[in-house]
């Protein structure tokens, strides 16, 4: 198994096990985590599904040529740096865009005023814009690693006719 | 790959583009809203990403890679797959279409193909999911 692969597989493996963690959250009663059903659904989907299958198609599908039998390799690294970065983003941000206006938010920024945190730490997490900004990229990010795919894929899906 | 198998994976890649493309556009108009219609594409995208890419892409394979019999027909009678693959796409044409059609029989049409058009692909190749004729060949000392 080539190392981009075992990367794609090792990484979706990860996010099955922090999807279905946040899954058992949903369902403890009093824990009220804010964005967690989306970024649930698209850690499995995503994170999850699609991951394992990119990995495995760039590993088994045939061959791209001789030379490269799987295509550029950054092109499937590009790829893989897209589509966790991408989701990492939405997975920090889609829950402090939701909890950004309410009391929590002012409890959290109070908090770490009082902790004498770094200015810029704040502004990061508890400003629109940067949350704004995050969300936008995030879903740049993963439109690219999925376009990407089917332009690395496209090409080495053909037919035999003895088979 | 047979043929049957690259119009799948073909297909698929194409709804994973338009699943993709559509999921962007949901996550930018939840962050900056540019139009209200964007949120009636949400079901369309579940549809699409988990029909039209997901399972067309593993209906593909499966018919790829799943054991083979004799030389003749390998697969069988590969029509029961083909019109598989014909109502999963029309289903989701149907699927895309029912954003401007607001009537609930196009969703249910659109599923109810869905649904018959997995149940024929099951009949089809059902018989190709059998165990090891020889099992001695994975380990031939032991």
């Amino acid at each position: 198994m080539p190392t981009v692969t075992r990367w794609y597989v090792k990484t979706s493996l990860i996010s099955l096990l922090i999807g279905i963690s946040i899954g058992i959250t949903q369902l403890i009663p009093d824990i009220n985590f804010p964005g967690a059903y989306p970024i649930f659904i698209h850690l499995l989907t995503f994170g999850w599904l699609t991951q394992l299958i990119f990995g495995i198609a760039i590993w088994m599908f045939p061959t791209f040529s001789k030379e490269q039998p799987r295509g550029p390799e950054w092109v499937s690294w590009l790829i893989y740096g897209s589509l966790n970065i991408g989701l990492l983003l939405r997975v920090i941000f889609e829950p402090l865009q939701l909890v950004r206006p309410n009391h929590l938010t002012e409890w959290a920024v109070d908090f770490f005023k009082f902790l004498d945190a770094n200015q810029f730490l704040i502004h990061v997490l508890f400003t629109n814009d940067i949350v704004q900004w995050a969300l936008l990229l995030s879903a740049v990010f993963q439109w690219l690693a999925g376009v990407l795919f089917v332009v690395v894929i496209w090409s080495r899906a053909r037919g035999t006719k003895a088979r | 790959m047979p043929r049957l198998s690259l119009f799948f994976v073909r297909a698929s890649l194409i709804y994973l583009f338009i699943g993709v493309t559509y999921g962007g556009l949901l996550l930018w108009n939840k962050v900056l809203p540019f139009s209200s219609i964007i949120w009636l594409l949400r079901p369309t995208h579940i549809d699409i990403m988990f029909i039209g890419w997901m399972t067309q892409f593993a209906l593909g394979i499966a018919f790829w890679i799943l054991p083979r019999r004799g030389s003749e027909k390998p697969r069988g009678n590969e029509i029961w797959s083909v019109i598989a693959f014909f109502l999963l796409n029309t289903s989701l044409i149907f699927s895309i279409f029912r954003v401007f059609i607001s009537t609930t029989w196009i969703v249910v049409a659109a599923h109810s193909l869905q649904g018959i058009g997995l149940v024929l692909f099951l009949i089809g190749n059902w018989w190709r999911i059998y165990p090891l004729k020889f099992p001695e060949y994975l380990n031939p000392k032991g």
